[in-house]
């Protein structure tokens, strides 16, 4: 299974759709890796910079409530995915982009909103980062020389996605 | 206790649980399109599976940008068409005969209550208009469709929505939704089915209860459900007649469909509304919504009437109602999409269309073009649009651009005056 953590991307918004993570005039791709450049180019919020080095370097993101709304398109996971990012951390998900990530075997994590406020406040933290273990559960929040543990739950059904790599070998295998 | 609709539907299509609460549904039909299949075509390919589990259960429609406007569009629309002509789909819907999918396909009959439906795209919720359980899906879960005809869903939770009392002239099913949006908030039905019920469903029409549906999923909804009654008898008559012995028997047949009176509901809502108002969104999510007559006088550079939301024919009739002998704002493009080419031709027969090019509008073919901002009308920075689609996100329509959503009599009006204007004061 692959590596599920590494820098983080604070992303402080409810309501990220999918048009902000892939804009639909970039939907003429036909490959995943034509995505890469177009990742959080249309994200409305104040200083974010989609090419800056914490974008570019991080490999989690933590972000609010209803993450991924709108279209279906799973371009959305795969401009993260392309871009090195492997698991999302949210107060809640849209149901589409939500699956779309574990199908494609990525994460997306739900936590409280008292715990994601808890991840926000290590945001100013420059060497902020988060390792993620399916398998245990568990979330480690590390920056500025402290670590701190959060349990998460993902489905049975979610887990064994990851751990088939995605839903298509899943399927493939049982149906 | 009783069953909702959905939890009939799932239980006749379960064929697995791997876990408790994760249901893995048979899909009565799988349906495509060109911007999110190819690639899933691709996948296949490279696992050296490109096979399909049933022809006659997948649609597919080259509808998002059609004609082709460049190289890319037109290679996406080459690997579905190769991909369909490979696997002989013969319901597959190209240049001339394609529109908007989710107009497109109920119009042929390939929707039916107690099916299960799903697309590559969030807006497949229309579909459960027709008392089926339909589903936006992303590219994996299509590809899974496609290969092997089954879909994971968790078990579905229904949020029961009464729609009381009637509605007044110039109020439609759009206002209603988009009220409805506005009271649930963007992610008030996440992972939930909207079911439509009360005196204001039964009365709609199968065009306004697929507008109903279109936008459950605009509340996070995962499919908008109506139950199969008369109206959707006789919608469907030409499709089912040889399945059963009179009308009366297949509304009997359908009847079994229904929400049990002792179901489950997550929540039930109750709204009255005799007195709503035509409805506006304001901002960049869709339960940003005001009565219009808090929004009237805001103006707009183009008007946008079609999309899977509002481009039926009943919707051109009504809009069209609203622009005989009179011209659009000299202010505004207006741009007319109707969404099937049995809609356009439809209404030449009527003369709507003589109606809304003497007006001053565009009438562009069957597509969906401009509603993402694809092609066909796409508006540039700070410019605004008012859109009978079912998306205002910012940019939605063009980077930078902003959208107003409404209803079809609404949009007519505002190309009227050139700023959003209230329809009621134009109704013949």
């Amino acid at each position: 299974m692959k590596n599920f953590g590494g820098p983080v991307l604070f992303l402080d918004r409810d309501d990220i759709n999918t048009d902000e993570i892939i804009p639909a005039r970039y939907l003429t791709e036909i490959t995943k890796e034509d995505l890469k450049p177009y990742l959080l180019e249309d994200l409305n919020l104040p200083g974010f910079d989609p090419k800056g080095p914490v974008t570019r370097a991080a490999r989690v993101i933590v972000t609010r409530a209803n993450f991924g709304c709108g279209s279906s398109r799973e371009h959305a996971p795969w401009v993260l995915e392309v871009n090195g990012i492997t698991a999302v951390i949210a107060e809640s998900f849209a149901r589409i982009f939500r699956q779309n990530m574990f199908n494609c075997g990525l994460a997306a994590i739900e936590l409280p909103k008292e715990q994601v406020d808890r991840i926000f406040s290590h945001a100013e933290k420059a060497d902020v980062s988060i390792e993620v273990n399916i398998e245990a559960q568990t979330i480690v929040v590390k920056g500025g020389g402290n670590a701190e543990t959060f349990p998460v739950t993902i489905s049975p059904f979610d887990r064994a996605l990851l751990l088939a790599g995605g839903w298509v070998d899943y399927a493939d295998k049982k149906y | 206790m009783g069953k909702t609709t959905a939890e009939k539907i799932f239980n006749a299509h379960l064929i697995d649980e791997p876990f408790p609460g994760t249901k893995v549904l048979r899909i009565d039909v799988v349906m495509c399109h060109e911007i999110t299949t190819p690639i899933a075509i691709a996948d296949l390919i490279q696992r050296d599976k490109d096979r399909v589990f049933d022809t006659t259960k997948i649609k597919a429609v080259i509808d998002h940008v059609t004609p082709s406007k460049d190289t890319k569009t037109a290679t996406q629309a080459k690997i579905l068409r190769d991909w369909a002509r490979r696997h002989s789909i013969k319901d597959f819907f190209d240049v001339g005969a394609n529109g908007v999918c989710h107009a497109l396909f109920p119009e042929k009959g390939f929707i039916r209550p107690g099916y299960t439906v799903i697309m590559g795209d969030s807006h497949t919720c229309t579909h459960g208009a027709f008392g089926a359980f339909a589903a936006g899906v992303g590219t994996t879960d299509l590809e899974v469709g496609i290969l092997k005809g089954v879909c994971a869903f968790r078990e579905p939770k229904t949020i029961r929505i009464n729609l009381n009392g009637s509605l007044s002239k110039g109020v439609y099913a759009k206002d209603v939704i988009l009220y409805v949006i506005g009271q649930l908030g963007v992610n008030g039905a996440t992972d939930r089915v909207l079911e439509f019920r009360g005196p204001v469903v039964e009365a709609m029409t199968m065009e306004s209860r697929m507008t109903l549906s279109n936008m459950a999923i605009e509340a996070g909804g995962t499919s908008g459900i109506c139950m199969p009654d008369q109206v959707t008898v006789n919608y469907l008559w030409p499709f089912i007649a040889q399945d059963y012995a009179s009308k009366e028997a297949a509304v009997a047949d359908f009847r079994k469909l229904w929400s049990d009176e002792d179901a489950g509901y997550d929540k039930v809502f109750d709204f009255d509304v005799t007195t709503l108002e035509p409805m506006v969104t304001y901002g960049y999510k869709p339960d940003q919504v005001k009565p219009v007559t808090e929004m009237a006088g805001t103006p707009v550079d183009q008007v946008y009437l079609g999309s899977c939301t509002n481009g039926r024919l009943e919707d051109l009739r009504i809009a069209a109602g609203i622009l005989k002998g009179k011209k659009i704002a000299s202010t505004v493009r207006g741009i007319l999409s109707p969404a099937t080419p049995k809609v356009f031709q439809d209404a030449m027969k009527e003369g709507l269309m003589d109606i809304f090019m003497d007006a001053g509008f565009c009438v562009t073919n069957p597509t969906c073009g401009a509603c993402l901002g694809m092609s066909t009308g796409v508006i540039a920075e700070g410019e605004v649009c008012a859109a009978t689609t079912n998306r205002n996100f910012r940019g939605r329509m063009g980077k930078g651009g902003m959208v107003h959503l409404m209803s079809p009599a609404c949009s007519a009006a505002t190309a009227i005056e050139g700023k959003i204007a209230d329809p009621r004061k134009y109704l013949p």
